[in-house]
């Protein structure tokens, strides 16, 4: 069954093709990677996917809807929700308004109870921060609840990036690189938090440099070399195929 | 004392007025990072709107909402029309868009109403009330009575509601707000709305005391602005205080020095403020990492 396609997908930026035709499909539960070399257009592709860039041609389908181009604030009330490599975090909030903002649209009720902070919204808001709570527990940042987010280290910060994302109970959750830049433990600590995400039924796509990692959690990979996918399939396979390595390690090492 | 008494109410009537227009540019500038200068003109439209429909026959209450809501619907005009076709622009050409709105304004208002200055009735009467020697007329409470509620309205709104929350998340990182299904062009809107509404209400009550015309809005809006950037700009308590404490001021200036010099003080209050602490009384930091 699939949740998430991604149908011949393309952009250009100043006439020069950054994503060409990309294609792959994303099911519930299922952890998908898109790998590459620097520059090959992982990035690009996730823009376009959560509505942050307009693709140039193809389509993106959610759950049998065309959300093409569709801006992300609307993507996320259908069920996508993202992570970004360089960080997207309300830094002046504490970490758990960040997470709290992820209930944006579950915990919305009458404006005028709100106001006059009703019985209702008093519990609206108080099962709110359970969630949040909880899924901060969840990433490891239970104890860090308080803290401005701004001075959090930038693994937390990635961990923040997720507890957010996962409070708005997405569907597909795209993560940007999310262990950029963590040491080896908190790697293998989102490792663990990813597959038990995906175990939970949510389809996941992910872009990462970590290979082993990669190796380590996908289902399917997909391969993208200057903005075209060269390769998929499952881990064992792609890390076999020849296109794969000469991309990665020059032309001269496939033959060999 | 009784002289000292009256300096000071005159101050803090005139001091509400730039804490709701101080109060409107905050609203505007935490939704958008634009300081919006055509603040001042709904100030005179809301007065001007108020004065004309009231000539017409209008009831002074009835006349007094509607101007309201069309100077919101206003500013939620010149949002679609101006902002939000630039958005993606530099601050700097926003700021410069919202001068090019507020001399629009000003011309069409001149050429729709009129170059008369205008007043109307006092709400409640003009008996002044004597409070320990010095007098306060019964607009004047209107006027602080109004800002008073604009501002617990909204720390209301900011605090207590999901939308009011939203918009402070898109101020503090629009991208991260969307990506949290947070309609951000709704959230602009909804600002300029707001604001627009708020300046209006100042013109509202505070034209039976100054009186309007169609080129009141410039100087409210270096007085609003002063007022803003004295408390930190994008703090509604910054906007209060800085425009109270801009009010009493004046109202110490003229009262002490000369009525002329009134307007100095708001001009030296910006300047010290750029020079001495850029931040403001409640501004806050700027915690931004690369």
């Amino acid at each position: 069954m699939t949740l998430l396609s991604i149908e011949g997908l393309g952009i250009s930026f100043g006439g020069i093709a950054a994503v060409k035709n990309v294609s792959f499909r994303v099911s519930p539960g299922e952890i998908v990677s898109v790998i590459g070399p620097n520059g090959a257009g992982k990035t690009t592709l996730f823009n376009m996917i959560s509505g942050v860039y307009q693709p140039g041609s193809g389509k993106v389908v959610l759950n049998g809807e065309d959300v093409t181009a569709m801006s992300p604030h609307l993507l996320a009330r259908r069920g996508m929700s993202r992570t970004f490599q360089n960080l997207q975090i309300f830094q002046t909030m504490s970490v758990l308004e960040n997470t709290l903002a992820g209930y944006h649209l579950q915990e919305s009720g009458p404006v005028l109870a709100d106001l006059l902070n009703l019985p209702s919204s008093r519990r609206r808001a108080r099962a709110a921060e359970e969630g949040a709570r909880a899924l901060l527990k969840r990433v490891g940042l239970e104890r860090a609840a308080e803290r401005e987010a701004g001075s959090l280290s930038y693994g937390s910060l990635k961990r923040l990036e997720i507890a957010r994302a996962m409070a708005l109970k997405p569907k597909v959750l795209l993560l940007d690189e999310p262990a950029a830049g963590c040491n080896a433990v908190e790697t293998e600590e989102i490792d663990h938090l990813i597959a038990e995400i995906a175990a939970s039924g949510v389809a996941i796509l992910l872009v990462e440099h970590d290979m082993k990692m990669v190796m380590r959690i996908s289902n399917h990979i997909v391969v993208l070399d200057h903005g075209e996918k060269i390769a998929e399939g499952d881990p064992a396979t792609v890390s076999r195929d020849p296109a794969v390595i000469a991309a990665y390690l020059g032309a001269e090492h496939a033959a060999g | 004392m009784s002289e000292l008494l009256q300096f000071l109410l005159s101050g803090v009537t005139v001091g509400a007025v730039y804490a709701l227009v101080a109060l409107g540019f905050t609203i505007i500038y935490n939704a958008s990072d634009v300081v919006n200068f055509a603040q001042g003109e709904f100030v005179m439209l809301g007065g001007m709107i108020t004065f004309f429909l009231h000539a017409a026959g209008a009831p002074l209450p009835l006349a007094a909402v509607i101007a309201i809501l069309a100077t919101a619907a206003i500013g939620v005009a010149m949002n679609k029309l101006t902002i939000e076709p630039a958005r993606g622009a530099p601050v700097v050409s926003l700021v410069i868009i919202t001068i090019g709105v507020s001399i629009l304004i000003r011309g069409a208002a001149q050429l729709i109403f009129d170059k008369q200055i205008h007043t109307y009735p006092a709400f409640s009467g003009d008996d002044p009330i004597h409070i320990l020697g010095a007098t306060i007329l019964p607009q004047s409470l209107w006027v602080i009575l109004g800002a008073v509620a604009v501002f617990i309205g909204l720390w209301l709104f900011f605090t207590r509601t999901l939308l009011g929350r939203a918009v402070l998340a898109t101020s503090n990182n629009r991208l991260a707000a969307q990506l949290v299904g947070i309609n951000t062009t709704f959230v602009m809107t909804l600002s300029f709305a707001l604001s627009a509404g708020i300046g209006a209400l100042a013109g509202v009550l505070v034209t039976p005391i100054t009186m309007v015309s169609y080129d009141v809005g410039l100087a409210l809006a270096l007085k609003g602005f002063a007022a803003a950037m004295l408390g930190g700009m994008g703090n509604p308590k910054g906007a209060l205080v800085g425009g109270l404490v801009l009010g009493l001021l004046e109202g110490l200036t003229a009262g002490y020095l000369s009525s002329q010099y009134k307007d100095a003080a708001a001009f030296i209050v910006i300047l010290a403020v750029l020079f001495f602490m850029p931040q403001g009384l409640f501004g806050r930091k700027s915690t931004d990492r690369v």
